[in-house]
């Protein structure tokens, strides 16, 4: 799950974190009231789960409270990579005198969480990563024992020359990991950490991605979700325990298994089809699954075919058929259906489907490709 | 032979009174596998199926029945502390399948199983079959057989979709392992390269592999500096949309995007026949036989 930066923030304001907090706008007057309270210039920030926002001009500088009526009202309703802009920040502007980066990750390579500080920090921290690695200092932490005070100490050495800075940056290298664990989230980070000309360290951006994995313990951050902030459709099959994602193309698929759903749409691809979305049915035997699935599936009007493809092992085939016939009963269904069952119960789901009409293969491959035929409209069914 | 488990194998299966745990656990023992014990910490002293012994711990099933290995079925809240208690036990092979356990936990779990000597595989995997011999975890038994190949995955059905290729095709398997997705996890592709290496029945070895991460690079590279047996393999995700799962954080730790394209040209870069299609494993094994 991805959190706003305001939110973020909040995270490590309540660990004690320097940063310069503003407030959440939903409107221009309302930005234009907190910029008033604020005093002085102020940033106005898109508050949106995706990277890039100042390239796409979702982040405006404002010297006067007129000003930052006027930016908001342009951030706005703003889209940026598919997504609204619903909430801007409205946040105290910094005099910036350096720009660090400080982030720690669960890493699968080391299977452990890894810290990665570089004095280059700032916007272009992705292409430090590429041009010059060795910017980027790497520390693994043993969660057994947790972040340890010389180590923070030690990683703040290499982001400051100035002892006071070192220390600051320390404790909040300290903090940083203390609401890394305690939000349950597999990447944390503040871009930038900055000084000012005074000397003093803050924190001006932060992004967290929390492990799904940890909501069921940690109700506080799951509070935190924004459905706004997702495509409908997703958010839709979150609630039905489906796992879906929106792509650009007009096959759409019903598989289960997250593996053989990538492999279905590699198939589609690979006999000249696009995919219209990943959906993972998973592994229970559930027909409400498979209603909810083609509901989902069929609100999107560019799917021109739908195709099933259902491994039986756990998932009982005859369940799955009985979805499709059940979710045909409570909705008509424009499209056509390609059906491909195979496994557990596979005769009985057979004939539940002949008795409903319906025709089924039992190969992946060509039930794909027939699926790409009806979609491109070379064949009809 | 079979890699981590045959028919010396003596299962535990925990979360035995579980929805999941039951059903799996007489699929299991239909199988063949000798499930010696199961165990739900309150119901010791109850009988599974009317000859499986249920006890309150790992340690008291261990010390009664002599088990060998042990699967998990208990919810994701309990799942860490149920693969602790079996390291405890000094349980050998502990197999996970829970899905959703917090890899935060993970980072805990897989050191301190390693430093008490035992193998993990998962979580969140559906665990292994070496046909004909024992089944542990999920894998339906009837789409493989005995056969001459081992197969290592991170995914399920899809798993299941290949062996039932080879099956139909005339071929079948030493041992079957699907090792799961999750970012941190026990066994890796490289450990079962390992094993099937030193394997004298196992002959050539699928590996299927997806999107995200290092482990099949680094795979690999072992497969050449190590294996003199054929590999195949097949990535999952070659359309999947770029940074869906993680940010360029993970971009940047790794100096990889993990994708698809990448980690199939490793595969070739390394002597590993790669497989456009599910069903051109078949014809990959069948060159390298």
């Amino acid at each position: 799950m991805n959190i706003h930066e305001y939110q973020a923030k909040e995270l490590l304001v309540a660990q004690g974190i320097p940063v310069p907090m503003g407030e959440v706008a939903t409107t221009p007057e309302e930005a234009e009231a907190i910029a008033q309270r604020l005093g002085g210039a102020v940033v106005i920030k898109a508050q949106v789960h995706t990277g890039g926002r100042g390239k796409a001009g979702g982040v405006k500088l404002a010297k006067s409270p007129q000003e930052a009526r006027e930016k908001a009202g342009q951030i706005l309703g703003m889209d940026i990579k598919g997504l609204t802009v619903h909430k801007v920040l409205v946040a105290p502007a910094e005099d910036i005198a350096s720009e660090a980066y400080v982030g720690i990750i669960l890493d699968r390579a080391s299977h452990a969480p890894v810290w990665m500080v570089s004095a280059a920090g700032g916007v272009d921290i992705e292409e430090v990563a590429v041009t010059d690695p060795d910017k980027i200092i790497k520390l693994p932490v043993d969660p057994r024992y947790g972040f340890l005070p010389h180590q923070a100490y030690l990683l703040a050495t290499k982001l400051y020359p100035e002892v006071k800075q070192q220390r600051a940056a320390a404790q909040i290298l300290l903090k940083l990991y203390k609401a890394f664990v305690e939000a349950g989230a597999s990447l944390a980070e503040i871009n930038p950490l900055i000084t000012t000309p005074a000397g003093e360290v803050k924190a001006i951006d932060a992004k967290f991605n929390i492990d799904d994995n940890e909501l069921f313990r940690r109700p506080a951050i799951e509070a935190l979700r924004d459905d706004t902030s997702e495509a409908p459709a997703e958010v839709q099959a979150r609630e039905a325990n489906l796992t879906f994602i929106k792509l650009d193309g007009d096959v759409g698929c019903v598989v289960n298994g997250a593996g053989l759903a990538m492999a279905t749409m590699d198939l589609v691809k690979y006999y000249g089809g696009e995919p219209a979305n990943f959906l993972d049915i998973g592994g229970s035997s559930n027909p409400e699954k498979v209603v909810n699935a083609l509901r989902i599936i069929t609100s999107d009007p560019q799917v021109k075919v739908i195709l099933f493809n259902i491994f039986g092992g756990i998932t009982r085939t005859d369940d799955v058929a009985n979805g499709i016939v059940t979710a045909m009963g409570q909705s008509k269904i424009e499209v056509p259906i390609v059906i491909r069952l195979t496994g557990t119960n596979e005769e009985i789901a057979v004939k539940i489907l002949a008795d409903a009409g319906f025709t089924a293969l039992t190969d992946m491959d060509e039930a794909v490709q027939k699926a790409v035929e009806l979609a491109k409209g070379t064949v009809s069914s | 032979m079979s890699i981590f488990i045959d028919n010396s194998t003596r299962l535990i299966v925990q979360g035995i009174t579980g929805r999941d745990g039951s059903f799996h656990a007489k699929q299991m023992m239909e199988y063949g596998t000798q499930v010696v014990a199961g165990v739900t910490p309150g119901k010791g002293g109850q009988t599974f199926e009317g000859k499986v012994p249920v006890f309150n711990t790992v340690a008291e099933a261990v010390a009664e029945t002599g088990a060998n290995a042990t699967v998990i079925y208990v919810p994701p809240a309990g799942a860490a502390d149920a693969m602790f208690e079996a390291a405890d036990a000094g349980v050998p092979f502990i197999v996970c399948i829970t899905e959703g356990v917090p890899v935060l936990d993970m980072t805990r779990v897989r050191p301190y199983v390693m430093e008490k000597g035992s193998r993990l595989l998962g979580p969140n995997c559906p665990g292994l079959l070496s046909p004909g011999k024992s089944k542990v975890g999920i894998i339906p038994g009837h789409i493989t057989q005995p056969g001459n190949i081992g197969l290592v995955s991170k995914s399920g059905t899809l798993t299941y979709e290949v062996v039932y290729k080879l099956k139909v095709a005339g071929l079948g398997t030493t041992t079957c392992v699907g090792i799961g997705g999750d970012p941190i996890n026990g066994t890796s592709f490289i450990d079962c390269l390992a094993a099937f290496e030193a394997d004298p029945d196992t002959e050539a070895v699928v590996m299927l592999g997806e999107i995200g991460g290092t482990d099949e690079q680094e795979a690999a590279r072992y497969v050449k500096e190590n294996m003199k047996k054929p590999v195949v393999g097949f990535i999952a995700g070659q359309t999947a949309p770029p940074g869906r799962r993680m940010g360029h954080a993970g971009a940047i730790i790794s100096g990889s995007a993990g994708t698809a394209e990448e980690k199939m040209q490793a595969f070739r870069d390394n002597g590993i026949g790669v497989a456009r299609r599910p069903l051109d494993v078949v014809g990959l094994i069948q060159d390298a036989l």
